[in-house]
């Protein structure tokens, strides 16, 4: 999924920079992961949408719960 | 689990033993899987079914004296299947080729002498299994008194085709040959062991002893003669009549004897069910309507093929199943207990790093105890589960996520927030101790006073007060350290209270406290309501509500206690209210997807469980062989079964629930539901409690608090306890958004904490557009997200979202 539209929506407030769409690493049961989505290119804030979370993310740990 | 407590479990649940059917036929055809492709018109496969047990499927199919269906299950409903028919018609309209595929050639020379169908049956088994055979027949053709039968019956054309399998299979057939003494005792000689066809060889002197019928003596098991080496079997019409399949079983006998006497095994070990034999197998056939017989049109002709898979579609495929009829959870996994002992033991052994794809169902049980009531052998999925969650943890693959949150809202519970334990006001001493339940206290804060203020009115001795868990979630989430500690401090603070009488309102108290701490008297808010009686001259439920007709929706947990179900529906009657009870309830209720932590680990199976209680969900179409009665439905996921349909339980009344956890599952899945601690302490004059809806965990959380305060300052003690920094702020939160972050079980504390962290860290994303804020803050092993702005004095909640997989950074 491309997240380039979202990054166009948010700005950081901290650092007041545009965000871009960088690879961003989770972690969870052993399971280490990277996906491509917005961050703050200053500080590192992420955006992880809504979308993402209910659908793969969610998707994920249940698969690495099952383990 | 241990291997032999494997052996335990699978022993106890007969879904796979053999239907009547099976276990009635002496060759245990599996009739039940041929009526079910003659029912589909699928006939070579019908056909292949009795060719793997048959020897001459083409004989045997015409001229069974099928002893199958005097066992039938259907016989009581309609009348039995025609199953010595319907492998007739089966038989008659194959036209294939017979096809053999010997096993590897063994060099055993065995003789066959005489060929009714006993004998031509022990030559096919021994040629079938690789041995090399003779066959002696004094006639000029194989097959003995089978020849005697009408044409009609069993064609000639029939017995010479099924009989050129022994060309086929090279066996010698030695024709003419005529059997006495000398030649016995050549072919004695000759062969490693013979078999003896009693049906031909009757009246023919061989100096074997001979038994009462004037056959050659035989054990009944093994089909041994006397003579070592030398088995027989057969001559039915000689003891009370014909019998073609009794031959054919008496022929199979000695040649399986043979095969074990050559492999040099025991001859009798495991064989006890051969041939004719009972079943554990248990087939409900309460709500199955009685169809008579399909008899044909023409009873020359027999059925046609309409006729006959009628007549196969009357055959209830015969299964047990009982406990997956009524627990959705058994049902989803798509399998039955005997089965699921397996995954789990399985499940329990897989090396680290490989899937274990049982974790989630060995966890989703709510042990309500329904299986073990309704199965015919007691069969308790809840105790095979709950063990086997105390493994996981022990092994280390119990996911958190499974009972995080249920064993911090116990943390909450137990904490400075609601835990507490006092004498009543001016009182020093208490008789009783009254324990209205974290749960109760969570969704019916004011009647839990109100009853408090009732009980300290009329009971005397002094009515203590206790707050806090009862440990269930940590017993359902196998976690004995933090169950046993919870028991300690409940039994420590009894005793400080000088060991009162406990009054339950809470049927999940009751019974851990029964359980594990016996000790402690305890008896139910029900039973003691009855001996005081009901309130009188406050306030009072709507007369509409005292008029009506309500369902009563116990807990689980009240299964094996008729005493409070009855309390309770004596209590509900006094009001004048009419019950009319539900199918699934007393001994059999559902559970409410609560028990068990079912609604943590497997939030969407909870859901299911509780929709299905709470609302009618229309019965898919079917294609059945029967029709299934009135409110049964299939869920469609069961391919290989039949019979297993689920049963809606719900009808259109209010329900009455008394448990404060079913109560608010139900309310929240639609359904008008009251508490009956609302009905019979109502807060306001004219109440309707069933019209009370759904309740959010945070106002759970919150409402455990103010109890508290409210109750310490009516004891004229300070009840506030100091609030964080965090939990000041002030949140403004739709009734949509609030619903939907509640089913992600998101607390407004968590909120709080997000915004909280945000604001002060500057740790926030702003949109272009609408100038909302979006920000995350991970407290413990959950990322909360939070869209927001600020509102008045607080912050306006637009929407949020969690997840368990930490972020761990970007690349740089
Ligand atoms: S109903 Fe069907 S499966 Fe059951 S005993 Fe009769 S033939 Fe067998
Ligand atoms: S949920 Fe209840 S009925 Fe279903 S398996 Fe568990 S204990 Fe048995
Ligand atoms: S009720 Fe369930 S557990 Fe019991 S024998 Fe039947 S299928 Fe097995
Ligand atoms: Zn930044």
């Amino acid at each position: 999924m491309n997240y380039s539209h979202e990054a166009e929506a948010w700005n950081c407030t901290s650092c007041g920079a545009g965000l871009v769409v960088t690879k961003v690493f989770f972690t969870y049961m052993k399971g280490n992961f990277e996906v491509d989505l917005p961050a703050c290119p200053e500080c590192g804030l992420v955006l992880v949408p809504e979308d993402l979370v209910r659908g793969k993310m969610v998707e994920a740990e249940r698969i690495l719960e099952d383990k | 689990m241990e291997k032999d407590e494997l052996i335990a479990w699978e022993n106890k649940c007969i879904q796979e033993e053999s239907p009547e059917c099976t276990s009635a036929c002496p060759l245990h055809v599996d009739a039940r899987l041929f009526l079910k492709e003659t029912r589909k018109g699928d006939w070579d496969a019908a056909y292949k079914v009795l060719n793997k047990t048959m020897p001459f499927a083409g004989i045997l199919g015409r001229i069974c004296d099928h002893p199958c269906e005097e066992r039938c299950k259907r016989g009581s409903i309609g009348g039995p299947i025609a199953i010595g028919a319907l492998e007739r018609y089966c038989v008659e309209r194959f036209t294939g080729k017979k096809r053999v595929q010997p096993l590897p050639r063994k060099n055993h020379r065995i003789a066959v002498v005489g060929t009714g169908l006993a004998g031509v049956t022990a030559a096919w088994d021994l040629l079938k299994k690789g041995f090399v055979v003779t066959v002696f027949e004094s006639g000029d053709r194989l097959g003995g008194s089978l020849w005697d039968l009408p044409e009609q019956i069993l064609p000639r054309e029939v017995i010479t085709e099924e009989f050129s399998v022994f060309e086929a299979l090279k066996a010698d057939v030695r024709l003419g040959t005529r059997i006495d003494k000398a030649l016995f005792e050549q072919i004695c000689e000759e062969y490693e062991a013979v078999i003896l066809d009693r049906d031909s060889l009757h009246g023919v002197d061989l100096s074997l002893k001979l038994d009462n019928d004037g056959l050659i003596a035989i054990d009944a098991a093994t089909g041994a003669t006397e003579r070592s080496g030398v088995f027989a079997g057969g001559g039915t019409r000689f003891r009370g009549g014909f019998s073609p399949v009794m031959e054919t079983l008496e022929g199979r006998k000695p040649a399986l004897s043979i095969e074990r006497l050559m492999q040099k095994v025991g001859l009798t070990f495991g064989r006890e069910n051969e041939g004719p034999c009972s079943t554990r197998l248990y087939t409900n056939i309460e709500e199955i309507d009685p169809l008579p017989r399909v008899v044909a049109a023409d009873t020359v002709k027999g059925y046609t093929e309409e006729e006959a898979r009628k007549e196969a579609e009357r055959c209830i495929q015969c299964e047990c199943m009982e406990c997956v009829k009524k627990c959705l959870f058994l049902e989803r996994y798509r399998a039955y207990p005997k089965k699921y002992a397996r995954e789990i033991f399985n499940n329990e052994r897989i090396l680290l790093g490989a899937a274990h794809q049982y974790n989630v169902f060995t966890n989703s049980c709510s042990t309500c105890g329904l299986c073990e009531t309704v199965c015919p052998n007691d069969f308790y999925m809840g105790d095979l589960c709950l063990e086997a969650r105390r493994t996981m943890l022990k092994q280390k693959f119990m996911p958190p996520s499974f009972h995080e949150f249920a064993l911090q809202d116990m943390a909450h519970s137990n904490s400075e927030h609601f835990s507490l334990s006092r004498h009543e006001p001016g009182k020093t001493e208490s008789s009783w101790l009254y324990f209205p339940s974290c749960q109760l206290c969570s969704t019916s804060p004011g009647e839990v006073l109100t009853s408090y203020r009732f009980l300290r009115n009329k009971l005397s001795g002094g009515v203590g007060i206790m707050f806090r868990c009862c440990g269930a979630p940590a017993m359902w989430a196998g976690r004995d350290d933090l169950f046993i500690e919870s028991i300690n401090d409940i039994r420590n603070a009894w005793e400080q209270m000088g060991k009162p009488c406990i009054i339950t309102a809470c049927s999940t108290c009751e019974s851990i406290f029964g359980e594990h701490l016996p000790e402690m008297e305890t008896v139910s808010l029900w039973k003691v309501l009855e001996d005081t009686g009901l309130p009188e001259g406050g306030p009072s439920i709507a007369e509409a509500v005292k008029s009506s007709t309500v369902s009563i929706a116990d807990p689980c947990i009240t299964r094996n206690v008729p005493a409070t179900r009855q309390s309770v529906r004596r209590i509900v009657q006094s009001l004048g209210i009419t019950i009319e009870e539900l199918p699934l309830s007393n001994e059999k209720p559902e559970c409410c997807g609560y028990g068990g932590l079912m609604y943590n680990a497997n939030p969407e199976l909870a859901r299911d469980v509780i929709a299905h209680r709470a609302r009618r969900v229309p019965p898919p179409v079917l294609t059945k062989p029967f029709s299934p009665p009135a409110g049964w439905y299939r869920t469609g996921l069961m391919e290989d079964t039949d019979t297993v349909y689920y049963h809606t339980t719900v009808n259109e009344h209010d329900y009455v629930a008394y448990c404060a956890m079913c109560r608010d599952n139900l309310a929240a899945h639609g359904k008008r539901s009251a508490h009956l601690i609302e009905l019979v302490f109502p807060n306001v004059d004219g109440a309707d409690p069933a019209a009370r809806g759904w309740i959010s965990w945070s106002d759970r959380r919150a409402n455990r608090v103010r109890v508290k305060g409210e109750l310490l300052r009516e004891l004229g003690e300070k009840g506030e306890v100091p609030m964080e920094e965090h939990e000041k702020i002030r949140l403004d939160i739709s009734a949509e958004v609030l619903r939907r972050i509640d089913d992600q079980r998101i607390l407004e504390d968590d909120i709080r904490k997000v915004i909280d962290y945000a604001e002060k860290n500057q740790k926030r994303l702003r949109h272009r557009e609408s100038g909302n804020y979006l920000a995350y803050y991970q407290p413990e092993n959950v990322t909360y997200w939070v869209e927001y702005s600020p509102h008045g004095e607080g912050f306006k909640i637009h929407n949020a979202y969690c997840h368990r997989m930490k972020i761990v950074g970007t690349k740089r």
